[in-house]
């Protein structure tokens, strides 16, 4: 039997072929363990993958990337949905990065705001002064980075015209916010001067409660909650980049909704 | 010959690969809010470390994912294989396929050809990642794209849209996984291609 298979070439060569698949088969055995090993390790070792300092510097690239395509799909003409009173989400959430019974307390009588920077003209500020300025106000939805989303109602001066008043260089490039509870935030000049973006004195018709961030809360429709500052003390209008608290952190920057 | 193509395998492994990223950063994310309370993903097959890492995670990713996925629809499109691997499917094909592959008499001798179910599976993911592609950017943006967000039913909506999305997508993938095991050689397939 065997020696009719060796007799004639095709045969003989057949199985020289098998026998080196044969061979072969423990090399692609192998490479298939190995494919299954690497993607085990990548699975098991999540968090050292974010643990690395280059990758870690390649998602911060990227996240600002992220910023400059934000910035180009930000339409300043197009305004966040508004909702009828009906619609608003009873009791709004408290939310912060840390607990209410750490809400800073503002006292209104000495409080002033100050704006500062690249401005020429009101640097100091008094609650009464704001009051007396224009006011409107909107029932819009704020969407947290978390992902839950709340509908409230909020009422203030139009940021843009506060901006005019202070004689700011709106060709500048940042508008930071330093705030009471040692929160900070900045936003791009664009979003700035958005007829939506508000600085509230009001929440739901009464003045904005401490909890919800008096005296004075930004409200920007248009962006994530955490780019929202509330107690803000402090403005700055800059054309360097001022960063924030969550934003150091990680927190993509434009932060855009 | 070559049953896969270059470009087939190579979409293809990158769209694994961006998948996994997605998916498991999106977990991290979803923990941050669940939309369903009994639904929380444990944090040893999340990637990220922390809301803000999984986003970076996510938000990188996703690049990856829409421009791999564009290239492969538009080569499926241009060189045919869609229409010639694909096509023609009945819904008759997809049910006689589906209870012969029940009953263990569906074979997988050619594997030139795909039989209906695997047609069928394999349309339904890409129309899937369409899917988790739109309302992931009615997500992200909102405000940006009224249309997609009206499309979605709503920025609230568009998370539960996405979050059953990820889970076809990773049905299909637990499918996929254990077909690939029962016909180990469809792996070299899309690795060497022949």
């Amino acid at each position: 039997m065997s020696l009719k298979l060796f007799k004639s070439r095709p045969d003989a060569e057949l199985i020289i072929k098998d026998a080196a698949k044969e061979l072969k088969a423990p090399a692609r055995r192998l490479f298939g363990k190995r494919i299954l090993s690497l993607g085990g390790l990548a699975m098991l070792s999540g968090c050292n993958i974010t643990d690395d300092k280059s990758i870690n510097a390649m998602l911060r690239r990227i996240s600002s990337f992220n910023d400059d395509v934000q910035a180009l799909l930000f339409d300043p003409a197009r305004l966040a949905p508004t909702y009828p009173e009906s619609m608003i989400t009873r009791p709004f959430p408290f939310n912060a990065f840390y607990d209410i019974d750490e809400v800073p307390e503002v006292d209104p009588s000495t409080y002033k705001l100050e704006i500062g920077g690249l401005v020429k003209g009101k640097r100091v500020w008094t609650l009464d002064e704001l009051h007396a300025m224009p006011q409107e106000s909107q029932v819009t939805r704020h969407i947290c980075i978390e992902g839950w989303s709340a509908i409230g109602k909020w009422g203030g001066v139009r940021f843009a015209h506060v901006l005019a008043r202070a004689g700011a260089d709106t060709s500048a490039k940042y508008v930071a916010f330093h705030c009471a509870d040692n929160y900070s935030t900045s936003i791009d000049m664009p979003t700035a001067l958005h007829a939506q973006t508000l600085l509230t004195l009001t929440y739901d018709g009464q003045i904005l409660p401490p909890k919800y961030g008096f005296p004075m809360k930004l409200r920007m429709p248009t962006k994530l909650g955490y780019k929202n500052p509330k107690h803000i003390v402090a403005i700055t209008v800059t054309n360097d980049y001022p960063g924030g608290y969550w934003e150091n952190q990680g927190y993509n920057w434009f932060g855009g909704s | 010959m070559q049953i896969q193509p270059l470009w087939l395998r190579i979409t293809h492994w990158l769209n694994a690969f961006a998948v996994l990223i997605m998916v498991t950063s999106g977990w991290q994310i979803y923990n941050a809010s669940p939309i369903f309370r009994s639904i929380v993903f444990p944090s040893a097959i999340t990637l990220g470390g922390w809301l803000g890492g999984a986003l970076q995670w996510h938000f990188a990713a996703m690049w990856l994912l829409v421009a791999n996925f564009i290239v492969y629809v538009a080569m499926n499109v241009f060189t045919g294989r869609l229409r010639r691997r694909m096509f023609p499917l009945s819904i008759r094909s997809i049910v006689t396929d589906a209870f012969a592959a029940l009953r263990g008499k569906l074979g997988h001798d050619d594997l030139t050809h795909y039989n209906a179910v695997q047609k069928f599976a394999y349309l339904a993911v890409i129309v899937d990642i369409v899917i988790v592609i739109l309302s992931g950017l009615a997500v992200w943006k909102s405000v940006q794209f009224p249309l997609l967000r009206t499309l979605m039913g709503g920025y609230d909506e568009a998370r539960v849209v996405h979050f059953f999305g990820m889970s076809f997508l990773v049905a299909f993938f637990v499918v996929h996984v254990v077909m690939v095991a029962l016909v180990p050689r469809s792996l070299v397939m899309m690795i060497r291609g022949r």
